[in-house]
């Protein structure tokens, strides 16, 4: 495939990884943390820790928005399917996340909720459509890449005039949750920089993470999801380390500049606003870190439409996905990883989603631990 | 009197405009007809002739019976490459066929939904008769139920086949050994793509078509070439990473596979990316996986590349021994990761 095996290959890849070992200072350690779960997936896929010298550590960030979801949210999900009989629309990824009293949407789904995988949301809006005497739900989750599309369909919907459209919005932002890492846990994780996110900064741009670097004195540098954009990245911040420097760079330059995507950011303000706090799994309630829908189309907002007001609640006892989410932990820790959570009994929901340090792990890299 | 009486003439079905409704699964008149004017009539042979309750077969003569069954409930019924009646033939030969048997018959269970247009039902089932009489497998008997309206989706088949193995044939999934070669007979992931792009209206540009077909004749091939064959496997639904965890637990043993010898289409190379799929775990219905050891594997290579349906045919990968089972890969990036079962269900009802 033309423009994506170029960033696949093996021989570069190599001379890379020499590169990186060649550069990186054998007396000291680098511990970087990739925010995104795109880019957690594609080190586990791809055998990245394979090729790096044991002095260059990668951690896996909370960038993954399925893995972020409270149980709560899912609750409030469950309930709109089976206790108000809406059709909730959801991304596949949400199905298997494990909800209250060990329920889930797909076994709500199989308790009778009408509840459908789809692969856009204007599928969500086509089905509010063709079925006017039913109300649709979509149940919105991610960081800002998935955030336009929502806006997009619930634009359409009031050009429409859709009266059976509402969306259950838990859109998250990445600036507040690196900034809680950064606040809250650096002493502990001792971190010397970050990949940034590839597919949310072609939206918001490379400028959001300026007064990271500046703050924090933590250099940054965007990366795309492929594994040699990866690699790269890793050896810009040995380099950005080596010098002491502390910057926003950018590898994944084709696609990502430094104001991002305008006309997207425009529609996202348009259509949402932020809420004052939002509870993440994991890193707890933080400030200005979400979305919810403006007063003007409040009349497509799950959450003013039906009575299902959110509810936190505490996750497994035994479950680490908390720390695995801030970095603290790494997956094998966690005394449930791989015996009573799996990917097919997922206990915590790092353990679901491919993107999810969990899942990733015990797919792709548990020959490691044994 | 005599104008009175009638021409032996009963009204046929109306195949064009006419729908399944319940009298048709009631056992009365109206099953009778579409027994003859459908089933019968298309799937034609001595057996389905008789009209008996089971079909009388002779003795298949030397070596050891297999049975295999395979319901199919795939969704759209007709897609790129083929439709549900091919596929419910081929599915269950080719179960029979890897065990190293010649599959001689076939008996197929609809369960139609009222309401269902008569005109697809005979279209599936053409397309049934088409697969069976170039296969040379006839459908020997056979039986019809109808669910009421929002009961099913359209129609469900099961087919059950019965082969014949020669005495001395011992293909089985537990006979990998440490140092065997896994090869695969041609590009993985056509099916299940197939029916996503056709569910999903998603047109690709290059149309990617079902590789359903059945592997009877190229398993004879095989068989026939001297090799040792330890294991033939079909991997259908969960796709080549999935039979082949299968095998590493039946055998245990582990795998190790080279990403840059797997064989995946372009077309279908694309669409996985497009959509966040792996190859690897997408449904194939017209290829097979084998085993055998490592000094035999170019050998059986060139057999299967001189089948049509083996033309694309590679060597994968090879067993080692590993306590823990797994089946693992060597990147194309050069790293190295687990292969895994796939876990949920990323395309339901492929097959």
């Amino acid at each position: 495939m033309k423009y994506i095996d170029e960033f696949r290959d093996g021989t570069v890849a190599r001379k890379l990884a020499a590169a990186i070992s060649g550069e990186a200072d054998p007396g000291r350690r680098y511990r970087f943390m990739e925010f995104c779960g795109g880019h957690t997936h594609a080190i586990s896929r791809y055998g990245i820790a394979d090729l790096l010298p044991e002095n260059v550590q990668m951690i896996h960030g909370p960038g993954c928005p399925v893995c972020v979801l409270p149980i709560g949210r899912i609750d409030q999900a469950i309930r709109l399917a089976l206790d108000h009989g809406v059709i909730l629309c959801t991304y596949g990824d949400c199905l298997r996340v494990p909800a209250s009293d060990g329920r889930s949407l797909l076994k709500a789904k199989a308790q009778g909720g009408d509840i459908r995988m789809i692969y856009s949301c204007a599928d969500a809006v086509a089905l509010a459509e063709r079925h006017p005497e039913r109300q649709v739900v979509f149940f919105a989750i991610g960081f800002e890449t998935t955030t336009p599309p929502t806006a997009v369909a619930i634009k359409q919907a009031a050009a429409r005039g859709l009266s059976n459209f509402s969306v259950l919005c838990c859109h998250v932002l990445t600036p507040p949750a690196i900034a809680s890492i950064m606040e809250g846990i650096d002493a502990q994780l001792q971190l010397d920089g970050f990949v940034g996110p590839a597919h949310v900064s072609t939206v918001i741009g490379s400028r959001p993470y300026e007064p990271f670097a500046a703050h924090y004195r933590k250099p940054v540098v965007i990366a795309g999801f492929e594994p040699l954009d990866v690699l790269q990245a890793i050896r810009m911040l040995v380099r950005q380390v080596n010098d002491g420097r502390a910057e926003v760079e950018n590898e994944f330059v084709r696609a990502v500049d430094r104001d991002g995507n305008r006309k997207a950011q425009a529609l996202v303000a348009e259509v949402f606003e932020l809420r004052e706090e939002f509870e993440w799994r994991g890193l707890g309630v933080l400030p200005n870190s979400a979305l919810r829908i403006r007063g003007e189309f409040a009349r497509f907002d799950a959450e003013r439409r039906f009575i299902v007001a959110y509810r936190a609640v505490a996750d497994h006892k035994g479950c680490d996905c908390g720390e695995i989410l801030r970095g603290i932990k790494r997956p094998p820790e966690c005394k449930l990883f791989g015996t009573v959570c799996t990917p097919e009994n997922p206990v915590g929901s790092c353990m679901v989603s491919s993107e999810g340090a969990c899942a990733a792990h015990y797919t792709y890299g548990r020959y490691r631990d044994v | 009197m005599s104008e009175l009486r009638k021409k032996g003439y009963v009204r046929p079905l109306d195949i064009r405009h006419g729908r399944v409704d319940m009298a048709h699964g009631a056992g009365g008149r109206a099953m009778a007809q579409l027994i003859d004017e459908l089933f019968a009539r298309h799937l034609g042979n001595e057996w389905l002739a008789r009209g008996d309750d089971g079909a009388v077969l002779p003795p298949p003569g030397a070596g050891r019976l297999v049975m295999a069954t395979d319901s199919h409930v795939v969704s759209p019924l007709f897609f790129p490459g083929g439709d549900i009646g091919c596929l419910a033939v081929h599915g269950t030969i080719n179960d029979v066929a890897v065990m190293g048997a010649r599959p001689l018959w076939l008996s197929a269970a609809f369960i139609l939904e009222e309401g269902f247009p008569l005109a697809d039902l005979a279209r599936i089932v053409t397309s049934m008769a088409a697969a069976a009489q170039a296969a040379g497998v006839p459908i020997v008997t056979g039986d019809t139920k109808v669910v009421e309206c929002g009961k099913g989706d359209g129609v469900f088949i099961t087919t059950t086949g019965v082969g014949v193995v020669s005495e001395g044939c011992e293909l089985s999934g537990c006979r990998a050994r440490p140092g065997d070669a896994i090869l695969v007979s041609g590009t993985l992931g056509d099916h299940g793509m197939a029916i996503m792009a056709g569910r999903e209206s998603l047109g690709f540009a290059a149309p990617i078509v079902s590789d359903t077909a059945a592997l009877h004749g190229l398993v004879a091939t095989l068989l026939d070439s001297a090799v040792d064959l330890r294991v033939l496997r079909d991997p259908t639904r969960g796709g080549m990473a999935t039979t082949l965890n299968e095998i590493a637990a039946q055998s245990g043993v582990g795998m190790l596979l080279q990403e840059t010898a797997l064989p995946v289409s372009p077309a279908v190379a694309a669409a996985c990316e497009f959509l966040g799929i792996d190859p690897l775990y997408v449904a194939n219905e017209g290829k097979l996986v084998a085993i055998c050891a490592q000094e035999d594997a170019q050998a059986l290579l060139a057999t299967m590349r001189r089948h049509p349906l083996g033309a694309q045919a590679a060597i994968i990968g090879a067993v080692h021994e590993d306590p823990h089972h797994f089946v693992q890969m060597t990147t194309v990036f050069g790293g190295r990761r687990v292969v895994d079962w796939l876990s949920g269900d990323q395309l339901p009802r492929i097959c």
